[in-house]
């Protein structure tokens, strides 16, 4: 039988501001535990939470950026269980009115063809901390450090129809939360995670299947398995005549299959209710103008912006595109009057290589753009090759020094005295007389081969197309 | 006995001309708590050293030159606030060893004001009470009659300030807290807005109710304290920005002309007739100082009762949540899982009235009962503050009793929460509507103190202790001590 697959996703993203969503205490990752806690976030008694500016100015930016509706007021409320990494016994969340609902992205699917995803809402709310259970004598320890970080929690419709679709749409969130700044995006440390929701239905069937949770998938990688391995797990059970239960289930990634953590049953009744200490979030015209002034150009903008400015192929401007900080880059090499298509070229292959191989960001490259820029323009200016390039390249990364001193120090001048190539011409014309008459009766591909003693005489120094020309003219005159 | 109750406003005066010191006084307080106490149970924990090492620093102040009115005056500390380096039980097990941190807002404003605290008063365990027996640490006597309740769940407050063991005492006031045990004990209590005065450091009970308060002797010592208490605090989010009118200098304004209303509902079958009749004779002196009283209607006034008894729990069942044994509080001894833990920390730390409201207000919140209880609820609550602010189209204050009846019998009604939460009648509109009240001594009714409740528009606290002073100024039921009674001073 024909299945569909019909997912929505829940993203969680740690907002990038400096203290905690309702205190005052720092969000900074990995200190000891329990000295990021302050009362607040530890649940004393008789403290109060104060909400964070800055939480709702992001989330706003979020909601823009999606299309969505930035709500004009909305409402924190109490979300009520018992867990021991959550201080006061409810976490601060929205439900009813959330800050942002209603936007929408737009996915690119492999066959080229575009498809809208639709996204439900966007809500703030604080995280729980985390329970230790390593080196702890048999005991639990909790850490608080996590407690109060400000989450942006967003909800998809259930819109997306495969695993790859998934994670389609978790990159481009992923992409867009890092464009506007409002996350470091960064799953390892937990500040990216989703929950997928997951149902199949016959093929061509309008109502939805009942539905498994997948609580916290923390990387590109697992969401796909993870989600793959349930739809079989659904289909395999509805073949085999039985029936998927309600309930949330969790990854293990060694196994590579999903367990059940607790059914709809077990489910907690979280007694909702709006949190009398926080004020309703009102936000008026003049925040929401500020805000739409900050926004950052968006990666789809930008995207079209590359194709049409500096005519790029798609494929350079999905790797350009893909993070704020290479288009920054990118750009700052093109600013430099440096031809676009060199630079893609170049931000996009060399230096994309290099950071892979050390394993950095591009905001830590160790060639700025300024310098790269310096390079290319001794390409343009014939200096030297594109091969002798690479080199040059290399050793500005690995040893740093500019480009003119590196070129000099190690003489990598391009030769470009005809004077000097035609010495070099001949004698390879000399060397090799054998190449030379299978040329002159017709053989054409030997030209390449020629070309490339050449190149090999001048030590690769030698400007590859005016040896072209030399070799060919000689070889055609001496007829 | 007259001497041992000196106003703050005279206190001050004494203070200021030299004539005793901060530390006499506040010996004379510990003294007295020494001697009357162990009877009247007012407080939960003495901070004598504490208390006299500030009255020290007071003094050395004053002598400098430094300092303000209330700067070396004794009092003392609801246990609800939250008192760094101090016992802060809230009257309760959970807590019963609870050090707490840091000083709540009040008691920081307090202490920068130059006021003295010498302890901290019993209470209603976490607030929840009209009488003073929930407390873990045992009911106290009322200074009246040791066998009547003081009210609650300021009853300490209430009965230290009556007995003369300190001039003020903080309270808080979500349902009624302040003003009844004010008007079972004889003493002045007033509740400002909610959102007057910062709710950090309370350890909050419902917070969309709570407001700290004061008890004191006068509506004038209850506007030297409120001043400095009230006031924009960035710690708490649904504290009002709004300005602080310097409520002391507003206290003598003329109200020939103010209407006061009264509401009709107020005098239904519930009230004690001897009461009513301390109230009609305190709008009598009204009538003689000029103001024109009116009959108004509040035609929601019954459902204020299980409207508060519906949000009330439901927020505390919330509020309540973070004692779990796990960071602080009571923990049970000898647990190996974590449910065992919650459960029987959680049991043992908690007394009963606690427990009923957590699980009132657990149900209330429930799916399936949300709408037609706590969602409700907030809709009769929002019909009973139009209500209010109705009346205040019509008349500049409110007029009426503050409890039905006067100081109950211990043990009366605490096994039945229905019969004791209806004492809240009058005062939890009030709370509902978050305006600000004052509950004055008007009579003496069976030899027992009769409260008259006076309740303003929304931040009208100027004129509620204005309305209160002038009263106090024609009458001396507020002078009458436990000991003097009925006959006066």
């Amino acid at each position: 039988m024909q299945w569909d697959v019909v997912i929505g996703l829940e993203i969680h993203a740690q907002l990038a501001t400096r203290s905690k969503i309702f205190s005052g205490a720092s969000t900074a990752y990995g200190a000891e535990p329990n000295t990021q806690a302050c009362l607040v976030d530890l649940g004393y008694p008789g403290v109060l939470p104060v909400l964070n500016r800055e939480a709702v100015v992001m989330a706003a930016r979020f909601g823009m950026a999606v299309d969505a509706t930035v709500a004009r007021r909305s409402v924190f409320a109490r979300k009520n269980y018992f867990y021991p990494d959550l201080p006061k016994g409810y976490q601060i969340s929205q439900l009813e009115l959330p800050i942002v609902h209603g936007g929408h992205i737009t996915l690119t699917l492999d066959d080229g063809s575009r498809k809208r995803i639709g996204i439900t809402r966007a809500h703030l709310e604080e995280d729980a901390g985390k329970s230790l259970h390593e080196n702890m004598e048999g005991k639990t320890g909790i850490d608080l450090n996590r407690a109060g970080t400000p989450l942006l929690e967003i909800v998809s419709e259930p819109e997306l129809s495969s695993a790859k679709e998934a994670v389609n749409y978790m990159r481009r969130i992923h992409q867009l939360v890092r464009y506007l700044g409002i996350s470091d995006g960064n799953m390892q440390e937990g500040s990216f995670r989703c929950d997928a929701n997951i149902s199949i239905r016959p093929g061509g069937q309008r109502e939805l299947g009942t539905r498994t949770e997948l609580k916290n998938l923390n990387s590109f990688r697992f969401i796909e398995k993870a989600i793959n391995y349930e739809i079989q797990r659904q289909i395999d059970i509805v073949e085999d005549g039985g029936r998927i239960v309600q309930e949330t289930r969790l990854y293990d990634s060694d196994k590579d299959e999903t367990r059940s953590m607790r059914s709809k049953e077990e489910a907690n009744d979280y007694r909702y209710f709006p949190d009398p200490d926080l004020l309703p979030v009102e936000l008026d015209d003049v925040f929401l103008a500020a805000v739409r002034e900050s926004m950052p150009e968006l990666p789809a903008v930008k995207a079209d912006r590359f194709a049409q400015q500096y005519g790029l192929k798609p494929a350079d401007i999905e790797v350009l595109t893909a993070a704020r900080e290479t288009a920054d880059y990118f750009e700052a090499v093109v600013a430099d009057a440096v031809d676009a298509k060199l630079a893609a070229n170049w931000v996009s292959s060399e230096l994309g290589a290099l950071l892979n191989r050390d394993n950095l960001s591009i905001s830590d490259a160790r060639v700025t753009a300024a310098a790269l820029a310096a390079m290319l323009k001794r390409i343009q200016d014939n200096t030297i090759s594109g091969k002798i390039a690479k080199d040059v390249l290399a050793a500005m990364w690995d040893e740093g020094g500019d480009v003119d001193s590196i070129i000099a120090a190690k003489g990598l001048k391009q030769i470009t005295d005809s004077g000097a190539i035609e010495a070099a011409v001949d004698k390879v014309i000399e060397a090799n007389p054998e190449q030379v008459e299978q040329y002159r009766a017709g053989k054409d591909k030997v030209l390449g081969f020629l070309v490339g003693q050449v190149m090999q005489a001048t030590k690769g120094k030698a400007n590859p197309g005016q040896v072209n020309q030399v070799l060919r003219a000689r070889l055609n005159t001496q007829e | 006995m007259k001497s041992q109750r000196l106003t703050i406003a005279e206190q001050s005066r004494l203070l200021a001309r030299g004539e005793v010191s901060s530390v006499e006084l506040t010996q004379a307080c510990l003294d007295r708590i020494t001697e009357l106490d162990p009877a009247l149970n007012a407080f939960i924990t003495v901070t004598p050293g504490e208390a006299l090492a500030a009255a020290a620093a007071a003094d050395r102040r004053r002598k400098a030159g430094e300092g303000g009115a209330l700067t070396g005056v004794p009092m003392a500390h609801k246990d609800i606030f939250c008192t760094r380096g101090v016992t802060t039980t809230c009257a309760s097990r959970m807590l019963a060893n609870f050090v707490s941190p840091y000083d709540a807002t009040v008691v920081e404003r307090l202490a920068a004001a130059g006021m003295v605290s010498v302890g901290k008063t019993n209470m209603d365990e976490f607030a929840m009470g009209s009488s003073n027996e929930t407390s873990y640490f045992g009911s106290v006597k009322n200074p009246w009659d040791a066998d009547r309740s003081p009210g609650g769940s300021s009853g300490g407050s209430a009965a230290a300030v009556a007995a003369g063991l300190v001039p003020m005492a903080t309270g808080t006031d979500t349902g009624g807290s302040v003003r009844q045990p004010a008007a079972l004990c004889g003493v002045t209590g007033f509740k400002p807005s909610y959102g007057r005065i910062s709710r950090y450091g309370i350890i909050a009970f419902a917070s969309s109710l709570d407001q700290a308060g004061v008890l004191a002797l006068t509506a004038e010592d209850a506007a030297l304290v409120t001043a400095p208490m009230a006031g924009f605090d960035a710690r708490d989010s649904t504290c009002s920005p709004a300005a602080v009118p310097d409520y002391a200098a507003g206290l003598e304004a003329s109200i020939r002309g103010k209407a006061i209303g009264v509401p009709r509902e107020y005098f239904d079958a519930g009230l004690d007739p001897a009461y009513a009749q301390a109230v009609h004779a305190a709008l009598d002196v009204y009538r003689q100082m000029g103001a024109e009283i009116r009959e108004v209607s509040l035609p929601n006034l019954a459902l204020a009762v299980p409207t508060y008894y519906v949000v009330c729990p439901a927020e505390a069942s919330s509020n309540l949540s973070r004692f779990d044994g796990v960071r602080f509080g009571h923990r049970a001894a000898d647990v190996s899982d974590l449910e065992t833990l919650y459960k029987r920390s959680r049991t043992e730390g908690f007394g009963d009235e606690v427990k009923r409201r957590i699980m009132t207000g657990t149900y209330v919140l429930s799916a399936g009962y949300y709408d037609a209880y706590y969602l409700k609820a907030q809709k009769v609550r929002q019909l009973i503050s139009d209500d209010l602010k109705r009346c205040f189209e019509q008349v500049d204050m409110l007029a009426g009793p503050t409890t039905p009846t006067t100081a109950f019998l211990l043990g009366a009604k605490v096994d039945d929460p229905v019969q004791m939460y209806l004492n809240d009648i009058y005062t939890v509109s009030v709370n509902l509507a978050g305006l600000p009240g004052i509950s004055i001594p008007c009579g003496i009714v069976a030899g027992l103190p009769a409260g008259l409740q006076l309740v303003g528009p929304q931040f009208a606290e100027q004129q509620v202790l204005n309305f209160a002073h002038l009263y106090q100024k024609e009458t001396d039921w507020h002078r009458r001590t436990p000991l003097t009674g009925a006959s006066g001073t």
